[in-house]
């Protein structure tokens, strides 16, 4: 029933050396170089168990609720405050070039485009990123290395979807509402600047809109930070999931998961930028 | 009754580093059982392995069947439903009460009204002695209570493998001894499978049915108490006598000059000499007897052939004695 009786002996140790380097295992060691790749993959791979575990019951409202307010809570006023002079510049930017050009008409459309397709995403996705991502990833990361993490998946809880999942949606849903808010703020601190500091008339700023603008910009910009609100949850979670010995570990995944999306999301912004040119004919044309 | 526990040659390494090769040993159903070993050979290594947490790159350890190690993902968190892991440090939700940490595997499996949860949690915060502190939070109490905490929580889906991870450090003796008892007595109560991975040697003399010892990267021995308890191995001796002389050092193994030099000297000589063993613990007045005790004795009487010397000895004067003879220190 039990192994090894009578008592047997301890095998021979081997010298130190040849005992650590043949590892008995007979696994090859992984290659240094393939690492980012690897990373890479155990990131997608996240993504998708992720997206998975979304459509399984039972789903945790609670902690949805709570993740959703949290976030909301402390990007709400620095989106805003950030977005009236992000709006202002473009105003002033686009307004200067206009008028060189003769076409200061237009100064509505094109600073109104400018915020909606590209400013408003991302600024919203840095700062769920930077505020509500840093803290998502500190979270889990904490309790990782406390072994909270390892407590629950035990007690046959899976970590990914009683807390990733609903911190994960808690991104994608505040960042779609935030860029609505950035977009109207930002468009507003454009206009105010655009007629009340560079004299424009305010009939042209707000007929140039209809002729530029269209409504596949606004989806667009929606879509954007759907996307842009998933890929900083994803990477929050992942850093947060697997940070690397100790407290140490801890910091160095938070400031890693800023970097991290940040890259990202210029990247994929660009690419998303592109296809949405592509398949989107301007207005007019 | 509890589940028998399979280990199949089981090995795992971290990277290039062995922990432990080829570990073959069954945990009898409903036994107790402890995992002796010097300290940074892997013990809570094989106790996640156990659960399924770390993969082990060779061997199985199959629970009803199910391979905790290969297994599909699906059936693994199955069965883990069946365990109670302690941790070494109680692992509680930092930002939960202790009250919410003891009913959080309850409000997941279960569909109990809160009033059903408030009692069992209730219950079994007594059982391990920390009534009153259900609304404290995991930072505000100290060590022992933060190890209870996790007994209990470990303990509130009535599992039927129960796994603790040191539950001895950072105790004190009195503690540690009530702790032996608590076990002991949970034992007798649900018939539950238990493995202990520790090294108290007060822990390891009383409380278990079963012992095993890692060492030097392998599993010296598994088998009934006796056997580790009366064992001329010279790593083994030495462990259960907590002294400098022997094959053990600092780090990890002594080089052969030490060792030639201890048996000249023969400060080594302690490790030639018969121990006493302890008798093993009873449950407290009251309880039921426990039903493993029963089943231990057919299994061990069958198996006697086998077993060295002295270990039959000893088992058979334990046997000799009346049973449930009194109730020990």
């Amino acid at each position: 029933m039990t192994a090894q009786l009578p008592v047997r002996p301890a095998e021979p140790p081997e010298t130190n050396a040849a005992g650590s380097r043949s590892g008995h295992s007979g696994v090859k060691p992984p290659l240094r170089v393939l690492a980012p790749l690897r990373e890479t993959g155990k990131l997608f791979a996240l993504g998708i168990a992720v997206s998975r575990a979304i459509f399984r019951r039972p789903f945790q409202m609670r902690e949805f609720i709570e993740q959703f307010w949290f976030i909301a809570s402390v990007t709400i006023l620095p989106a805003a405050l950030v977005s009236i002079p992000f709006g202002a510049v473009i105003a002033l930017q686009v307004g200067s070039l206009t008028q060189q050009l003769g076409a200061q008409s237009f100064t509505g459309g094109a600073s109104v485009l400018a915020v909606i397709q590209q400013a408003s995403p991302l600024i919203v996705a840095l700062l769920i990123s930077g505020a509500g991502g840093s803290a998502i990833c500190a979270d889990l990361a904490s309790r990782k290395i406390r072994e909270e993490l390892d407590a629950m998946e035990v007690m046959g809880v899976s970590p990914i979807q009683r807390l990733v999942v609903p911190r994960v949606l808690a991104t994608m849903f505040v960042a779609l509402l935030l860029n609505g808010l950035v977009s109207v703020v930002g468009t507003l601190g454009g206009y105010f600047f655009n007629v009340i500091m560079q004299g424009g008339t305010p009939g042209a700023y707000l007929s140039s809109f209809s002729s530029l603008a269209q409504l596949p910009d606004l989806y667009i910009s929606e879509v954007k930070a759907l996307i842009f609100g998933f890929l900083a949850g994803i990477v929050a979670a992942y850093r947060g999931l697997n940070p690397r010995g100790g407290p140490k570990g801890v910091g160095d995944a938070v400031n890693q998961s800023v970097v991290i999306t940040f890259m990202m999301l210029f990247f994929v912004n660009m690419v998303l930028t592109a296809i949405y040119l592509q398949i989107v004919p301007a207005k007019g044309s | 009754m509890g589940i028998e526990v399979v280990v199949e040659g089981l090995t795992k390494s971290f990277g290039r580093q062995n922990i432990w090769q080829d570990v073959t040993l069954t945990l009898p159903a409903g036994e107790v059982s402890v995992m002796l070993g010097p300290s940074g050979t892997g013990k809570t290594v094989f106790l996640k392995s156990l659960i399924g947490l770390l993969k082990p790159e060779r061997g199985r350890v199959l629970i009803n069947g199910v391979d905790m190690v290969n297994g599909r993902e699906r059936d693994i968190n199955e069965t883990r439903k069946l365990f109670g892991l302690m941790f070494q440090d109680g692992a509680l939700f930092g930002s939960m009460t202790l009250f919410d940490n003891i009913a959080f595997p309850l409000r997941e499996h279960t569909k109990k009204k809160e009033s059903e949860i408030r009692r069992i949690v209730m219950e079994r915060m007594d059982v391990v002695g920390l009534l009153g502190a259900e609304a404290k939070l995991p930072g505000e109490i100290s060590g022992g209570m933060r190890k209870r905490a996790g007994l209990a929580r470990a303990l509130v889906l009535d599992p039927q493998i129960i796994l603790c991870d040191e539950p001895d450090s950072g105790l004190d003796p009195v503690r540690t001894a009530y702790l032996s008892q608590t076990l002991i007595d949970l034992n007798a109560q649900i018939d539950a499978t238990m493995l202990i991975v520790t090294h108290n040697l007060d822990i390891a003399a009383t409380v278990p049915d079963n012992m095993g010892m890692l060492y030097c990267r392998n599993l010296v021995t598994f088998g009934p108490r006796e056997v580790l308890l009366t064992s001329r191995e010279p790593a083994v001796a030495q462990f259960l006598a907590g002294r400098r002389e022997g094959p053990i050092a600092m780090s990890e193994e002594k080089d052969a000059a030490t060792l030639a030099a201890e048996q000249l000297n023969g400060s080594a000589a302690y490790l030639d000499e018969p121990r006493a063993i302890q008798p093993q613990l009873e449950p407290s007045p009251g309880l039921p007897e426990r039903q493993a005790v029963m089943r231990r004795r057919e299994r061990v009487l069958g198996m006697m052939s086998q077993l060295p010397e002295a270990a039959r000895t000893a088992i058979m004067k334990s046997y000799a004695a009346p049973a449930g003879g009194g109730v020990q220190s």
